[in-house]
This record gives C-alpha cells, structure tokens and sequence, in this order.
C-alpha cells in the first residue's frame, strides 16, 4: 500500500467539507463516537440532517464561528491506497494555507460550484497548484444536483478553467462532477450523469499514479548531521545522515561532495532496519563513505556530472506569510534544505496577481499573503536546484531575525 | 525494508522515512532535547525511531516521564527495562512529588490529569528542554489535527492555534528565544493503525495489558475500569471479571479498557481495523470532559 497526499481547497460553502466528510464517511473512517458528537452539535445549532462539515472544524474559534481557519490533517485509507488530506480552509490566510497544503501534495483538488462557476478563489488555487508544482490536479465541479446535473454547465465550466490554466502549468488534469451532498461519483459512478465517461473521485485517487512524479534521476542527499558513535563498540564509525532528496545512490557509487567538491565513492547505506544496496526518495538514511572527506550539516552529496549550482545569488517566487510586508533590503534568515543562513532583499522584481496572472512591476513591497518575485543575496553559497526540477533542493523558508517566526516560503527560479 | 524495483516506498516505511527526519532536525537545531515516554504504544514507537535514527550512536537526548504515580505497574516494569537495554538516560518528573511540595492540588474526584501539565513544565523548565518530543498524532483529536509537527511554545509553554508557524515541504523552524521551546510531533502523520501495523513489521515489545487479558473491572460512565488501589468502585457497583485489553495507556484512574479477545498483534490489528470508535473517545475519561477539552488543555501547555 502506497500513500497520497493531497490537498483540497475551494471558496467557503463550495462544499469542501461536506466533501471531506463524505470521503471519510463512505469509507468508514468516522468513528461512532465522532459522529456522534457531530449530529448533536447538528441539533444544538438546530440542523435538521448531519453536517459532515463539522468534523473537519477543529478548533473552539472554528465551531462558533463555523468557519474552518487552520490547515487540518485528515486521515483515511481504502485497500489501495493510505491518504493525507491537507484540508486548507478558503477564508483567511488563504493564500498562505493553500501554499502549505500544496507544498507537500501530490494531487490538488480544486472544488467548484457549479452554479457559480469559477471564483476568484480557483484562480488562486490553481496557480498555486501550478507554482508548487503540485503533479496532479482535479477539477471538481460540485452541487451537479442543483443545475439538474447539466453536461452543458460542467462543459461550461471546463472549458473556463482550461483556457485559465493553459497560462499555468498544469501537466496533469481531470474533471469531475460530483454532488458531494448526495454521493455521486464520489466512490461510485453516478446513475445521474450517463454522459459523463471518466471515473469516481476516489477511484480517481486510488489509482492516480504517482510513482513517476520522483525524481529519480538526479542524486541529491543534503545532509543532517554526522553520526559518530565513538564508542568501544564503534570507535571510527562515522556515517552522513540525511533524507534522500531525489536520485538512487548506491553503494559503490562515485559521489561528489558540496561545497568541498570533493569525490569518493559510498563504502555502505545504512537505513532503519539494516544496510541496504541502495537509497531513493524519501528514504532516510546513513551514508558511509569511502574516504574521510570533509562534510557537514548543510553540505549535499550528489555527482561529478550532475550537481546543484552553490551560488549566494538567489532568484525566488515567494509567498509572503507575515502582517508586516518585506521590503527591499530587508534581512531575514533562510532554511533551505539543512543549511541556514542570513540573506538580504536585493530586488522586488514584480508581484503576482495570482488571479490575473498580471505581473505588477511597481511593486515595492510584498504584504500578508501576497506573491512576487524576489532576488535574494545569502551571506554563504546555498546548493540549489531549480523547482521544477527538485522540490526539495529548489525550495526554502524565510525566518524573521528578530521574532523567529516562519514568513515566508519560496520556489526558486520557476 | 523491502525495496521493489519500483523504487517505491510503501507507506509505512514512507512513515519511518518522515518520522525519522523530524527526530534528526530535533537534535541537529535544538540545543537541549528530550523525548518524552509515556510507555504508551506511541511514545514506544517514537523512541525505536530515535534509536534508529542515531544508529549505532546512543539516542543522544534524555527521556523524560511525567509520572502521575498512578501508573499501572507493567508499564513502569517496561519503562525501566527499555531505558536499562538501550542505556537511555531517564528523567521522571513526579507528580506525586509535587503534591507532596503543595505545589499543585488533585481534583476532587482524585484526578492527576490536569496536574500533569505544571509538572511537565517544570520539568521543561529544571532541565532547561528546548524542545520535547511527544507520540502524539494528528488523527487521536480534532485540535491535534490542527496543530505543526513543530509546535511552539511561549515561556509559560502555552499553545496558541491562531499564531502557528506555516510548515512547508520538510522544512522545520525550530528557532526559539531562552525560555520558549518547540514540542515536536514525529508521528503526526501516522494513525492508530499505522502503530499498530509498525509495532508488528518491526517486532516492536510492548507492554503487557495491550494484549486482552483476564481482568477484575467495573463500569463506570459506560467504560470499563480496572478495579485496582486507583480505581476502586463506588458503593454498590459490582465488579467482574472479563476479558480486556488497553487501546490507550494513560493514568490508570482515568484509562478504560475496552472488551477483546485480541490476545496477539494479528487480531489487535484486525480489531483496530474493524473497530468503530476512537481510542479516545472509547478510553479516555479526560477527553470526554467537552468538545474543546484537548484543545483547552494544549493551550496549558498539555501535550
Ligand atoms: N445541493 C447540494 N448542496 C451541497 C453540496 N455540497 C455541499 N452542499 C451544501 O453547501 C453548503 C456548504 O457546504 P460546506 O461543505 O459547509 O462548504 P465549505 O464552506 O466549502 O466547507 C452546505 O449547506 C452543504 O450541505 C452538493 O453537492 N449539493
């Protein structure tokens, strides 16, 4: 059994959560006493059916305001598949909690009403999708029940979102009406909708294949720490420990060290449960070399050939998470990979309408929520990739200096 | 671990995978970590993947257990086992102590539950703990399911839900002020089952009253009590004798145990499977107090 996460989002009463809820209940993942608790917290607010929305309402605020303000983490598994759901809430921070959500996903459902068509709030999903590079992306047009589940309109709507995310990058795509009141093609194919071919949602989510989305290609292991027992039982152990970032890396291999740029082959990989032959994503692991060769926390093992550029120069899209805006000449600390450092706003390039896609180049500054093209100068070379290419070593957080909380996340290049 | 040629992970070793990144950013950005151990199945998880995670080296952080001194005896035979085969170095924070000192009061109903919370920030506070790393994971609750993987906390180690730092990608912002401190989730991610199903592939020991057993219990609020010097029943409640087993292993005055015949790891995995209740809501009287009583108690400064 493999894992999915994915990340949903939609404008308020699109019926994000009544749509969680029915994926969780149809696949029996409520408990008894969890709907319990929901169908009397129905009653007291004087409902007359269940609302499956409440069990994704966490938090005290949430309940009495009835709106969803955090990210939530969801959990439910059918036979095929173990799934992480990043349920972001399309109120406030949205921006910022779409970003968190989309940044781990490997499937992003955009949910539609099919009466109102695409918002402003799909616009920003999907381009968020797209410049997180979230693989998969479905289009779910809901409440088909409530426009006599019209071919026409879910066309209509189709063709909408199309023409906005040929602007975007979006390399794989599918659209689905559901009614996630009543169920249909939810986990079973509607008998509403014979003109529609394509799958249910879940069937879609059970066998979307992402074993390709990895990169497997280029070696990347930023290391963690060293790990050097010093005991009697291990005097001169001395592994590199990590998470594989992408790239196989066995043992045998010819590695390339950065910064040192130093070369020398792995001697063994050591994982959990004993040595292993060969390590991938998102495997972690330690890795003992052949030769002793200077390396440390924030350094990368990868290959003579193919190797992520060190540069203090860095070229970002960046999502601004903080109340008070960045500013050029700003200084904040970086986390990229396993390596911090201090960097410096050298440039605000433009910001993004990210319903438009307009770029604004008078744009000094970027506030709460608000996404722009940043170029930074950091205090020592970071090891970078572009985020097309790897998610991990293509992308970072900023941190503020002063009050140490995390403001600001960013892909680079893209 | 199995390695198809897919070069795909299955999900529960995608779990360790994660997990065991999160303990090494503990210990490569936290100055003074401690990993707290209940000798609950979490919290017996959490420590193998430490141990994993710094292989062959010892885990290098204490661990830490917050003993309401109401514990049930097989689990405090386990945890001073676990600690002497793996040389941890234990830190008890002891509530009883604490009454003892007049520094904090039990309930009225002889409940150790809410004095948890001082305890344990005392004890972050003595040793000066930068960071603690708890078994909890997001599916056990619904204010759980809201909160990071890296959790701050202000000086008085209070959880705010409205001020949480974004968390993206495999980036953790462990940066604290003297005196805040980061409680640290390894195991959000996973679910009851999940546990379970590790416990199994990994031949993980735990303790005995996991597995269903014969045992003198009484109801009480519809849940079964073990009848014991911390549980005694009320006048005219009868007690019998049954089979049960612990889903949860909390204060013995406050943890129920549930009916099961599961008496090895095959058929609590296919109970867990089958079952239609929480752990939680099925076990655990603190949980039951309102819908907002875990998220009260994180704001304290619970785990
Ligand atoms: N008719 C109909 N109503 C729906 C459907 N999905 C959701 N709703 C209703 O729309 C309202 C908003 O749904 P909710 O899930 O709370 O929206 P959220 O704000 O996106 O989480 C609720 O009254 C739902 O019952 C649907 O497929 N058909």
């Amino acid at each position: 059994m493999d894992l999915l996460r994915f990340a949903t989002a939609g404008s308020v009463d699109d019926g994000k959560s009544t749509l969680i809820g029915r994926l969780l209940y149809d696949s029996k993942s409520i408990f008894e006493d969890q709907l319990e608790s929901i169908e009397l917290a129905s009653k007291n607010r004087g409902a007359e059916t269940t609302d499956l929305a409440l069990l994704t309402d966490g938090l005290r605020a949430e309940r009495e305001q009835g709106i969803t303000i955090d990210v939530a983490y969801r959990y439910f598994a059918t036979p095929k598949r173990k799934f992480i759901i990043a349920d972001t809430p399309g109120h406030q921070q949205y921006t910022r909690n779409m970003v968190t959500g989309a940044s781990t996903a490997d499937l992003a459902i955009i949910l539609v009403d099919a009466r109102k068509g695409l918002t402003e709030q799909s616009r920003r999903h999907a381009t968020i999708s797209s410049l997180l590079r979230v693989p998969h992306v479905v289009l779910a047009v809901n409440k088909m029940d409530l426009v006599d589940w019209s071919e026409e309109r879910f066309d209509e709507i189709y063709r909408e979102f199309t023409e906005f995310a040929s602007k975007l990058d979006i390399p794989d795509l599918t659209a689905i009406p559901v009614s996630a009141l009543l169920g249909d093609n939810i986990v079973d194919r509607s008998a509403n909708m014979d003109w529609y071919g394509g799958t249910s949602l879940l069937y879609h989510l059970e066998n979307v294949h992402i074993g390709s989305d990895r990169n497997l290609q280029d070696v990347r292991f930023p290391i963690q720490f060293v790990v050097r027992p010093q005991t009697a039982e291990h005097p001169d152990y001395r592994g590199f420990a990590g998470q594989v970032a992408s790239g196989i890396l066995k043992v045998g291999d010819e590695v390339m060290a950065l910064p040192s740029g130093l070369s020398t082959r792995v001697a063994a990989i050591d994982g959990p449960n004993g040595p292993v032959d060969a390590a991938y994503p998102p495997m972690s692991v330690t890795v003992r070399l052949e030769d002793e060769i200077d390396l440390s926390r924030g350094d990368i093992l990868c290959r003579k050939g193919n190797h992520p550029e060190p540069t203090q120069d860095v070229e970002a899209t960046v999502c601004w998470m903080d109340a008070s805006a960045l500013k050029v000449r700003d200084k904040v600390s970086i986390l990229h990979t396993s390596r911090m450092a201090r960097a410096m706003v050298k440039d605000i390039a433009y910001e993004l309408n990210v319903n438009t896609l307009h770029r604004d180049q008078e744009a000094t500054e970027l506030g709460l929520n608000s996404i722009g093209r940043v170029s930074l100068r950091v205090t020592s070379p970071l090891l970078v990739d572009d985020y097309a290419e790897n998610r991990i070593t293509g992308s970072f957080i900023l941190i503020d200096e002063a009050t140490n909380r995390t403001v600001g996340a960013g892909v680079i290049r893209n | 671990m199995t390695q198809p040629a897919s070069h795909a992970l299955s999900q529960l070793d995608a779990l360790e995978a994660e997990a065991i990144h999160i303990i090494r950013e503990v210990v490569a950005q936290m100055e003074r970590p401690a990993l707290l151990f209940s000798g609950g199945k979490d919290s017996i998880c959490l420590l193998h993947l430490a141990i994993k995670a710094f292989a062959p080296a010892p885990v290098p952080m204490p661990v830490v257990h917050i003993d309401t001194g109401q514990n049930f005896p097989e689990v405090i035979e386990y945890r001073d086992r676990v600690v002497e085969q793996y040389g941890l170095k234990l830190v008890v924070g002891s509530v009883q102590e604490a009454i003892d000192a007049g520094k904090v009061r039990e309930a009225p109903d002889g409940s150790r539950n809410r004095i948890q919370t001082p305890v344990l920030l005392e004890t972050i506070e003595d040793n000066r703990f930068d960071a603690c790393m708890g078994g909890a994971r997001r599916d056990e609750e619904k204010a759980r399911a809201k909160e990071r993987v890296f959790s701050f906390r202000d000086e008085f180690g209070q959880w705010d839900p409205r001020n949480q730092r974004p968390e993206l990608w495999n980036l953790y912002n462990g940066k604290v002020h003297p005196g805040e401190s980061i409680r640290v989730f390894p195991l959000s991610n996973w679910t009851e089952l999940d546990i379970w199903d590790y416990i199994r592939s990994r031949e993980i020991e735990v303790p005995s009253i996991y597995y269903a057993h014969e045992r003198e219990v009484f109801v009480r609020d519809g849940m079964w009590m073990a009848a014991n010097e911390f549980a005694v029943p009320p006048e005219g409640v009868p007690t019998e004798v049954r089979m049960v087993r612990y889903r949860t292993v909390g204060d013995a005055t406050l943890t129920a145990a549930v009916e099961s015949q599961a008496d090895t790891i095959d058929k609590i995995i296919e109970e867990t499977a089958a079952t239609r209740l929480t752990e939680r809501g099925a076990t655990r009287g603190d949980d039951r107090v309102s819908e907002a009583a875990m998220e009260d108690r994180k704001k304290e400064g619970y785990f």
